[in-house]
């Protein structure tokens, strides 16, 4: 399971992302790009010169790669849900790291806000992992895809607050503060801004290596009734496009604001419900 | 593999133009247009640009800010002046403060004629630039294979 996704997922990453492209297109009345498109640019990509600013970031920038790969691996191969976490965490941290190698004023705030963002989401991952325990009453990603209890019943605010997360994660506005391929004079691109060529088309790649994972996290909600988990895969990223093109940038905040909330209120008081009155199930 | 054509990034400059231009240049960008059929995405960054599009002469203080950010764009890549004005100055040729045409600071590959050029124009400009980049691709790869 592991291997096949190791080779698959940033295939079936890069098509999401050709057709969320189409479908953003076609939001705003667009034709859009070929749904290849995401392919297409990352080849052009390794076939730019490389200019690189320091050495280390390159360093940087492949092990947030192989992380993120890590992190996909081991959810397929239905490991320990706070081993992933941290593996993904520590993916997020070499990209920060590699921000802060290059010395540029650009990429030290795309950097800061990634930072922010980081911090924002992680309450409501760590929950979430907390919350599948209590339901099936494991850790581990194979018994919780695998299990026949309807999690979903259980864990709405938590779910719901993962959805949350999950525009924070991808990048979507009104989230987008970190990196945004909408973000053109203002951000030039923020964490991304000194690195081109190869460089970024890992870090593209590693993105699709990403969004495969978290979809993959919203299956473990729905894992008594896979045909049911797909189909919400599909409304739930829908869903995200549509937030995308609704929303505009805010401040960073808001995005702390909306982590934490859901964390809280959302999260939080959802395990508490869960906790007094179901436990045992 | 040319995979270059098929996902040019673009970045657009306004060196001094009268906005007449730089208007045209994102009405290429508006679901009329839609220049993001073709890939072409419009970065802020020179860094991720292959193509880059300048509008308006040149003038003394952003000579060095061209070149600058020229210099800042990964190999393969092209420029496209839009207008009269990035061809040689225009209306303001005779102003004290103008340079001229972007050619006086940095080679130009291809020139979008009109004041201001039409977005059919502009797009037909970069189409052919695209044929240059794909050029400039193939002496870059016949070069590090000698090499
Ligand atoms: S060519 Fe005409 S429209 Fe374009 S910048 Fe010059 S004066 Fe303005």
């Amino acid at each position: 399971m592991a291997i096949v996704y190791l080779i698959l997922a940033p295939v079936l990453g890069g098509l999401i992302a050709g057709i969320d492209r189409k479908l953003t297109a076609r939001m705003q009345g667009r034709v859009g790009p070929p749904i290849l498109q995401p392919f297409y640019d990352v080849a052009k990509l390794f076939e730019k010169e490389d200019v690189t600013v320091t050495p280390s970031q390159n360093f940087y920038i492949l092990s947030y790669l192989v992380f993120m790969a890590v992190t996909g691996a081991l959810f397929f191969a239905g490991e320990d849900l706070l081993l992933l976490i941290f593996a993904f965490t520590l993916a997020h941290i070499f990209i920060v790291l590699g921000a802060y190698a290059a010395y540029s004023p650009y990429s030290y705030v795309g950097a800061e806000r990634e930072l922010i963002t980081l911090m924002a989401y992680e309450p409501m991952i760590i929950l979430t992992a907390i919350g599948l325990y209590l339901v099936t009453g494991s850790f581990y990603v194979e018994t919780i895809a695998t299990s026949q209890v309807p999690v979903i019943l259980y864990l709405p605010g938590v779910f719901l607050g993962f959805l949350t997360v999950l525009t924070i994660k991808l990048r979507k506005s009104p989230f987008d503060i970190s990196t945004s391929h909408h973000a053109h004079q203002e951000l030039v691109k923020g964490l991304t801004t000194e690195f081109s060529g190869a460089t970024l088309a890992k870090i593209e790649i590693a993105h699709w290596y990403e969004t495969v994972v978290l979809l993959g996290i919203v299956y473990l909600f729905f894992g008594f009734n896979p045909l049911l988990g797909l189909a919400v895969i599909v409304v739930a990223y829908i869903l995200e496009i549509f937030i995308d093109n609704t929303f505009s940038r805010m401040k960073w905040q808001m995005t702390m604001k909306s982590g934490w909330g859901s964390a809280a209120i959302l999260g939080f008081l959802n395990l508490v419900v869960l906790y007094y009155f179901y436990l045992g199930v | 593999m040319a995979y270059l054509k098929k996902s040019p990034w673009l970045l657009h400059y306004d060196a001094s133009s009268c906005n007449g231009c730089d208007i045209e240049v994102l009405a290429c960008l508006t679901p009329l247009y839609d220049v993001e059929r073709f890939g072409i995405i419009n970065t802020g960054n020179p860094k991720h640009a292959d193509v880059f599009v300048i509008t308006g002469g040149v003038n003394e203080m952003n000579r060095e800010v061209v070149k600058n950010i020229y210099e800042q764009m990964p190999d393969p890549k092209v420029v496209v002046a839009v207008g009269i004005c990035a061809a040689t100055g225009g209306v303001f040729r005779e102003c004290y403060n103008i340079a001229g045409g972007v050619d006086e600071v940095i080679p130009v590959d291809v020139y979008v004629p009109g004041c201001a050029a039409r977005p059919e124009s502009i797009i037909d400009g970069i189409v052919k630039a695209l044929g240059i980049l794909e050029e400039k691709r193939a002496k870059m790869k016949g070069q590090e294979g000698s090499a």
